[in-house]
């Protein structure tokens, strides 16, 4: 029997091809596809967008700068803490000093549990003794204040001419260290979630291997992702920044362009670094541990919410090698000093490295299937 | 003209030491809707990955309308409508969102709305993937198979967990691509959709073909052209059933005897049946049983898959 005659021929009633694709057809249809996803996923739109925001906030109150930190001294009942007493009250600096007098032991008390940061004691020979703490930079400047205001109140005279200008400008408080090290951690993050869980869920789900199973580009399919993370990130990034310049009146020095560069940059670095750790893993469950374990110690290290500088100078070229740390110094210098682009050099090429290197390694390794 | 999909002497072999396919060899005609049947680990996912180009042979030789993977992926890629087991789309794309995103890899797709159309997905074009039915999905894969105006179609279990209505829109779809002069292969776990569906089957086992031809022509050669199946209470002599079992074969036309160990049902494969029963009942009489139940029926392909390889197909 053959085949032939059993496979009956229709009116070839082929339907004409309604219309031809161009070069970029899957390029922006895969786009397409990725920003409505997201829009339609209300978790991405949460984690990504809202909570960097309740995250400046919250910290931003917690540690926002208190007017005119007032001293708080205790004093120690007793004839010279009198004399000192009056003689504070006279000073031209009274109003930066919260006096309480008590007894010795209640002073004591009161000081190791931080409640003052010096305590002025009656020292037995006529003259008076401070208790303070060095490793307290508050009670070591609580000392030297409190010293100054006595001395001068009882008629010191400086024998050199001085004046001071107080400077509580903004670009120098916390908030502003802060807003642009969340910046870099939400573009890490978004880049490493975004890309390298969505890329292991899409081969979890075999949507890869059917990809690959059309004759769509496999490089605008990765072009698209990453374009959608670039997309992504100017929303990200504004966001932050006029957050920041509305509710804690944060000043932005560098250009808009600049800024924009080096958070492209970034995204694209941490999306190379996604793209590597999503390379091979076939489960969502082992590339959420891979992704955390790549981002935990620039979580610690790179300066996000403290500053790097507190760790040993021997690591710090290591820290310094991390790309968080470089998108942030890059990020710090451009908005609150405006450093160009061109003095960044070093930082934009350690991403640049990480990113390349990465992006090549991830293509030799990747599994579509 | 060359065959639509031919392999010679396929292997696959996972990590060194797993052959999920030794020695395969198949021929499958333009025009032609031809079935893979085997158990499950049978090898037969693997084989058909092999024939898409999505997994690479350890050796042999796949072609596709005479041209080779190696050579010509891309162009190749615009004729062959896929749809994986089990591949699971974006479920917050629309249907038709996700038609129009399969057809934009392809050079001349066809228009979202006639297939649309074609397989009865209209009315939920604009749900999102994530609300269809099970039956709606299956669709929607073979849609995103066919927006390409493929000349082969590969559908991988494609109706397996549907209900009879789905699976029969289905047979419909395929039995036009076919019409229009479309081949098609299929892997299926329903030996009625094979046998209805197919006009040729291999029928697969540990990695290898171990019968192919059209299902008449399997069941004519395998299977027994009739089934008789009986079962009796227990036999008082103290005979047991098991001694019993060469007294059936021994039955006039019998040319083969299966015993369900489940319900203790036998099955006989018979040329014959007018002259194996009445012999059938007086066997059972004489052995003092008492017949519980008797029907005959036409051989099926499954009787052919049970011969052939132990099992029932679903019962993995």
């Amino acid at each position: 029997m053959s085949v032939a005659e059993k496979a009956p021929i229709a009116a070839a009633k082929k339907p004409a091809p309604a219309r031809r694709n161009g070069r970029w057809a899957g390029y922006s249809h895969l786009l397409m596809a990725r920003l409505l996803e997201l829009k339609r996923e209300p978790e991405v739109v949460f984690w990504v967008f809202v909570f960097p925001l309740l995250l400046a906030l919250g910290l931003g109150i917690a540690f926002r700068n208190k007017p005119g930190d007032v001293v708080s001294v205790a004093m120690v009942a007793g004839t010279e803490s009198q004399d000192a007493q009056t003689l504070l009250a006279l000073s031209p600096q009274r109003d930066q000093f919260k006096v309480q007098v008590l007894n010795q032991n209640e002073a004591r008390q009161g000081f190791r549990l931080g409640k003052f940061d010096v305590v002025i004691e009656p020292d037995g020979h006529g003259g008076l003794q401070y208790r303070f703490d060095t490793a307290r930079p508050e009670s070591v400047l609580a000392r030297s204040e409190v010293n100054d205001a006595l001395q001068s109140a009882a008629g010191r005279k400086d024998i050199i001419a001085t004046s001071t200008v107080t400077s509580s400008e903004p670009g120098s408080r916390y908030i502003d260290f802060l807003i642009p090290g969340l910046l870099g951690m939400n573009l890490m993050n978004s880049g490493m979630w975004g890309i390298g869980f969505a890329l292991v869920d899409m081969r979890q789900r075999k949507l890869l291997k059917r990809y690959v199973g059309t004759p769509m580009r496999r490089g605008d399919f990765l072009l698209a992702i990453m374009t959608s993370r670039l997309l992504l990130m100017v929303i990200e990034i504004g966001l932050l920044l006029v957050f920041g310049v509305l509710f804690f009146h944060m000043r932005v020095l560098g250009s808009v362009g600049s800024i924009s560069l080096i958070g492209g940059l970034g995204s694209l670095t941490f999306g190379g670094v996604g793209l590597l750790t999503a390379s091979r893993a076939q489960k969502i469950e082992s590339i959420s541990g891979l992704i955390n374990l790549v981002m935990m110690p620039m979580w610690i290290f790179s300066g996000v919410f403290f500053s790097y500088e507190r760790f040993p100078a021997v690591i710090h070229p290591l820290i310094k090698a991390l790309p968080l740390t470089a998108l942030n110094d890059a990020l710090r210098a451009s908005i609150l000093e405006g450093t160009p682009l061109f003095q960044q050099w070093p930082r934009l090429l350690v991403l640049a490295l990480w990113g390349g290197i990465s992006f090549v390694l991830a293509l030799k390794w990747f599994r579509w299937t | 003209m060359p065959a639509a999909i031919q392999c010679r002497d396929l292997r696959k072999t996972y990590d060194g030491k797993l052959e999920a396919v030794r020695g395969l060899n198949l021929e499958i005609q333009t025009g032609e809707c031809f079935g893979l049947l085997g158990p499950n680990g049978a090898g037969k996912t693997t084989t058909i990955e092999i024939l898409e180009g999505l997994l690479a042979p350890t050796s042999g030789q796949v072609s596709i309308l005479g041209h080779s993977w190696k050579e010509d992926e891309r162009e190749m890629r615009e004729w062959l409508g896929i749809s994986l087991q089990e591949t699971r789309l974006s479920e917050k794309l629309t249907v038709r969102e996700t038609i129009e995103l399969f057809a934009s890899f392809y050079r001349e797709p066809r228009s979202c709305d006639e297939v649309l159309e074609q397989l009865q997905l209209t009315e939920k074009a604009d749900s999102w993937v994530g609300k269809l039915s099970g039956g709606q999905r299956q669709r929607l894969a073979v849609a995103t198979a066919l927006v390409c105006n493929p000349k082969i179609l590969f559908l991988d279990e494609t109706t397996t967990g549907l209900d009879p209505q789905s699976r029969r829109q289905l047979w419909d779809i395929i039995r036009a691509f076919q019409r229009d002069g479309g081949t098609v292969l299929l892997t299926t776990h329903y030996m009625d959709e094979a046998e209805r569906l197919c006009d040729r089957l291999a029928i697969v086992d540990h990695g290898q073909v171990i019968a192919e031809g059209s299902p008449a022509d399997l069941i004519e050669r395998l299977g027994g052209h009739h089934v008789v199946e009986f079962s009796v209470s227990a036999i008082s002599n103290g005979a047991t059933l098991g001694s019993a079992k060469e007294a059936w074969s021994g039955l006039p036309s019998v040319e083969s005897v299966r015993e369900d160990a489940d319900d203790g049902t036998i099955a006989l494969n018979v040329k014959q049946p007018h002259l194996t029963i009445p012999a059938l009942l007086d066997a059972i009489d004489q052995q003092g049983a008492q017949l519980q139940r008797l029907t005959t029926r036409q051989a099926s392909l499954e009787d052919v898959f049970v011969r052939l390889t132990g099992r029932h197909l679903r019962e993995q």
